[in-house]
């Protein structure tokens, strides 16, 4: 029941978050110096005054803003985000739409890998405090985590692609002869183009969550009731494990959701580097192309997706946490 | 010594102690080292610089590192030992005002709703719940292609896009501080509210800004490179790690050292950045040193 109350209260703050977001994207957009229209206009010599006005009012330019902002939400709900202003004119989300699931999957490969890595790396740290093997990966740690990741790619690419020949280094899958493989030659031809980018996108997070993994242990070990589990005799991978880690591990929840948008945001540089077809490169070119209603689709999708990540976070912290789930001890 | 002492007494646990601590920290010594070196190569860039880092060389296209060029030379001829350097001098540049920036938007927003609370405090974190649902790159490109990418703006969108931070470490140390005793003093003996937050609470709010600040350093340069890389950053033929990084892109197959300087100068710096930030953080608060 207190679980029930805390999600549909989370699930309210929603609304107003996702209209806020609509907001900022809306008005970023409207405020910037130089309004859309005369990026497109100015390029083009034919363009009289009397046209510029007429391509105004058929995009609903000549409108007050306030009216402007609930025509675009009122199209967003139905996922009608305008056209793009590119020569092929198609809808924004058609656009967005097929290059989502390439971006979703190597994020998704990415959080899989931090946790895979982090988790473990960051408790055998912690219980190993001030060994060798800790102050090892602390420095590890710290290399990785100032390290730009486009630089990593280019030296990933420049090794495992150019001198040793192993992986490919740019695209979702061979150019000659993709068509010709077998189903499982594809999707192992697929892993392969996967390999690095995800890498690349996961290095980041992983020095960041397998610190707070090993701080968060640290903590927790220095609590009474593992001195009290000690103390009556339980084995020590019995303390660690069953509690320990458990307790530890929550906080991480938080860290992970808060990651969301560093990693969506990595999507730009990465896939840009490997040439993925995917959301970040999307935002690129939309960039360097000033194509705007396709920029502002991107913004405000990406962001509602990092909104929708952040409650997942929320709703697996709240299942996660007795004193939430059982309503003890409820704050906030 | 007299006055050494008398400072000591006069205040107990200020200045000495955590100087002291820091001093012991080898991780955060390396780091202010890093640091003040950086600082000292950018600001003397003119007489460090072997060459004149926008001088193009036709004849010394694309060479490998050798005595001449010991860093080798870019597809213009130009020297990267010189380019490098120069660069120092834009990601320092670009990262300090950029938390500067950052760091006096997150004050003001976090202290108003720290020392207000109520409907102020509610409005302004909703506010920065909102804003750290964009993913700051995907914010400061949509931003970036409506303006020109000048050193200049680069510096005021990477800051009106971090602040949100220290608005919340702002507003949780202004929270804390507005019960303390000495804070219920001095507004009993009568203080006016500027008086007690700008004489009470900031000077006790200042260590973690300042340690927020420093760790905020790293991740700027990091997003200053990463926006020149993509070519909407700072523009060639002025000099950054990232736009340098471009060129290592583009001749990746034929030429590593455009690909791995620029790259290792970024990763230093930030380093550098984030040891002493975390120092700074275990010296400043003995509470969260770890053991």
């Amino acid at each position: 029941m207190a679980l029930l109350l805390y999600l549909i209260k989370k699930i309210l703050t929603l609304g107003p978050t996702f209209l806020g977001i609509t907001l900022i994207s809306f008005m970023v957009m409207h405020l910037a110096p130089g309004e859309p229209m005369s990026l497109q206009a100015d390029f083009n010599p034919k363009m009289t005054p009397e046209m510029r006005e007429r391509l105004r009012a058929q995009y609903g330019l000549d409108r007050p803003l306030r009216i402007q902002y609930l025509q675009w939400l009122k199209g967003l709900v139905v996922l009608d985000l305008g056209r793009s202003f590119s020569p092929d004119r198609r809808p924004v989300w058609d656009k967005i739409k097929e290059r989502l699931p390439v971006t979703l999957l190597i994020n998704v490969l990415a959080i899989g890998l931090i946790l895979v890595v982090a988790v473990p790396l960051g408790v055998a740290a912690a219980v190993r405090h001030n060994s060798f093997f800790d102050q090892v990966t602390t420095v590890l740690v710290f290399i990785a985590y100032a390290a730009p990741a486009f630089w990593v790619a280019l030296l990933l690419m420049l090794y495992f692609g150019v001198h040793l020949g192993w992986l490919p280094i740019s695209g979702l899958h061979s150019l000659m002869g993709y068509e010709q493989m077998s189903g499982w030659g594809k999707l192992l031809d697929w892993c392969r183009h996967l390999i690095l980018p995800v890498l690349v996108s996961a290095l980041g997070g992983l020095a960041g969550l397998s610190r707070y993994t090993r701080s968060s242990m640290l903590e927790v070990l220095r609590q009474d009731y593992i001195t009290t589990a000690r103390a009556k005799g339980m084995p020590e991978r019995k303390v660690i494990y069953r509690h320990a880690l458990r307790n530890a591990l929550l906080p991480l929840i938080t860290i992970l959701g808060l990651s969301i948008p560093g990693l969506i945001g990595g999507s730009v540089i990465f896939e840009s580097i490997f040439a993925i077809p995917g959301v970040g490169q999307l935002m690129w070119t939309s960039v360097m192309a000033r194509d705007y209603p396709l920029l502002m689709g991107n913004l405000v999708i990406v962001s509602v997706l990092t909104l929708l990540g952040n409650q997942l976070a929320d709703i697996g912290y709240a299942l996660a946490d007795p004193r939430i789930r059982t309503g003890v001890q409820m704050e906030d | 010594m007299e006055a050494v002492n008398h400072q000591i007494t006069k205040s107990p646990n200020h200045q000495i102690p955590w100087l002291g601590r820091l001093g012991n920290n080898p991780l955060a010594v390396a780091g202010f080292l890093i640091v003040g070196l950086l600082c000292l190569v950018a600001l003397s860039a003119p007489w460090l610089a072997p060459y004149d880092p926008q001088a193009i060389d036709t004849w010394h296209i694309l060479e490998s590192p050798s005595k001449a060029h010991l860093l080798g030379t870019d597809p213009l001829g130009r020297d990267c030992l010189s380019r490098l350097i120069y660069g120092a001098r834009i990601s320092l540049l670009v990262g300090i005002v950029a938390v500067g920036i950052a760091t006096v938007i997150g004050t003001i927003l976090g202290a108003l709703a720290g020392f207000y609370g109520k409907w102020i405090d509610g409005l302004i974190m909703r506010f920065v719940d909102i804003i750290l649902c964009f993913p700051t790159i995907f914010l400061i490109m949509a931003v970036i292609a409506f303006l020109e990418p000048s050193i200049l703006n680069i510096m005021a969108v990477i800051g009106l896009t971090s602040w949100m931070g220290v608005a919340r470490l702002v507003r949780a140390e202004f929270l804390s501080l507005r019960q303390r005793d000495f804070v219920l003093a001095a507004r009993i003996s009568g203080a006016s509210n500027a008086r007690v937050v700008f004489s009470h609470i900031l000077p006790n709010a200042v260590a973690p800004i300042f340690v927020a600040t420093t760790l905020g350093v790293g991740g700027a340069i990091l997003t200053e490179s990463a926006l020149s890389f993509l070519g909407i950053g700072v523009q060639p033929p002025t000099p950054s790690w990232g736009n340098m990084l471009t060129e290592g892109k583009d001749n990746l197959e034929i030429a590593w050292w455009l690909s791995l300087f620029p790259g290792l100068s970024i990763l230093v710096t930030v380093l550098g950045y984030n040891l002493l930030g975390e120092g700074l953080r275990d010296a400043l608060d003995p509470r969260i040193r770890s053991d």
